[in-house]
């Protein structure tokens, strides 16, 4: 199933296409620890009526969270930063085991223009900690790539039981704020 | 003396008689087992494709519980896990308060002990409270149960009231023999899936 195709209307944000992806891939459940760059599409997600969100108290919870959604027939996405997937590390183990589709998109911190020093260490590493745990990554640097990569890894997650991270780079993020085109 | 590691030696209140009363004539309950003793106590009672027992992801058994309710609203889903399980994963209580799931229940078999890596105590045999925490975290019915007058009662609570509902069950803290559920988390995903939707492989 193709996301609906955008006739020039209001201006569209990448977060508003992500969401849209979310919905034609039948997600129903949306975990998130905030960052300030997924602050737009965690308040889409919220505001829309058919989907169900779930903020976290740390990360992991939402591999667990996703795990359940799955045994009870529904599809899941977790919404976090890169410093979050230091904390989901050994409870990826068990969607790897078990086999549970995962799809998280992850807002990049300690990149080029980051001020906080301490994001450095998970920020350059967290692509490498998710190759080791099994994840497919696909990284995003243009906003105007953002749906296609979304939801190639959707389709890739769901059809093949697969774990799938879309890492929305810093400069997108920072450099466009939530207002590109 | 009353030492805070021998209290739990003499609990009236046995897990595997507890979860077997718990989980008779089931229906179409939906049941996480936490890793370790809880999961072997649950397939004691019978193993089940309605059953997820964890052999691992540890601190996550609430949230998967969490996740099934929400996905499931027509169904009672039950998480029965242990106190060190619980420990692990404290903000799930704060997630499920937040969230108040109607049809999610959780039961921790708290025998004051890691059971599985040596008998080592928990916080639990000292100053932690497990409902209390439940209770400050949104889940308003939480209680604690610590004799077997209690369990039939417990047990209509857990499968009939309306949720979120917590339980901290006080068990004795004893090594038992080992009933092992399958091992091999994709089949035990799948099984579960199939029989709750009747799906054919995927």
């Amino acid at each position: 199933m193709e996301p609906k195709k955008e006739k020039t209307r209001e201006p569209q944000t990448w977060a508003n296409r992500i969401h849209e992806v979310f919905k034609s891939h039948g997600i129903t459940q949306v975990s998130y620890v905030p960052d300030a760059g997924h602050s737009r599409l965690i308040q889409l997600c919220r505001d829309d009526h058919d989907l169900r969100t779930v903020v976290l108290t740390t990360e992991e919870e939402g591999v667990a969270l996703a795990t359940g959604a799955w045994l009870g027939g529904q599809r899941s996405v977790l919404l976090m930063q890169s410093s979050g997937v230091g904390n989901c590390i050994n409870m990826f183990s068990m969607i790897r085991e078990c086999r549970i589709p995962f799809f998280t998109v992850i807002t990049m911190r300690g990149e080029k223009g980051e001020f906080n020093p301490w994001q450095f260490p998970m920020g350059r590493n967290a692509e490498k900690h998710l190759k080791l745990c099994g994840f497919e990554i696909e990284r995003v640097e243009k906003s105007t790539e953002t749906q296609q990569v979304i939801d190639q890894m959707a389709k890739q997650v769901f059809m093949n039981s697969s774990m799938g991270a879309v890492l929305l780079s810093q400069q997108m993020i920072g450099v466009k704020t939530f207002k590109d085109e | 003396m009353n030492e805070p590691g021998k209290r739990s030696l003499n609990y009236p209140l046995r897990r595997r008689e507890v979860v077997q009363e718990l989980l008779k004539s089931r229906e179409g309950l939906l049941v996480v087992a936490g890793l370790g003793a809880p999961a072997w106590d649950a397939t004691a009672s019978g193993d089940h494709p309605l059953t997820f027992p964890l052999w691992g992801g540890m601190g996550g058994a609430v949230s998967i519980g969490l996740g099934l309710a929400l996905a499931q609203p027509d169904q009672r889903v039950l998480v029965i896990t242990g106190d060190g399980e619980m420990l692990m994963g404290l903000g799930s209580l704060s997630t499920v308060g937040l969230q108040q799931p109607k049809n999610l229940a959780v039961v921790v078999l708290d025998n004051e002990h890691f059971g599985e890596t040596g008998m080592q105590t928990t916080h639990t045999a000292g100053s932690v409270n497990l409902a209390e925490i439940a209770r400050a975290s949104g889940i308003s019915s939480s209680w604690t149960v610590r004799e077997s007058s209690e369990i039939s009662t417990t047990r209509e609570k857990l499968l009939h009231e309306e949720g979120p509902l917590f339980c901290g069950i006080k068990v004795r803290a004893e090594t038992l023999p080992l009933v092992l559920p399958p091992k091999e988390g994709e089949i035990l995903q799948k099984r579960f899936r199939n029989a709750l939707m009747n799906e054919n492989g995927d």
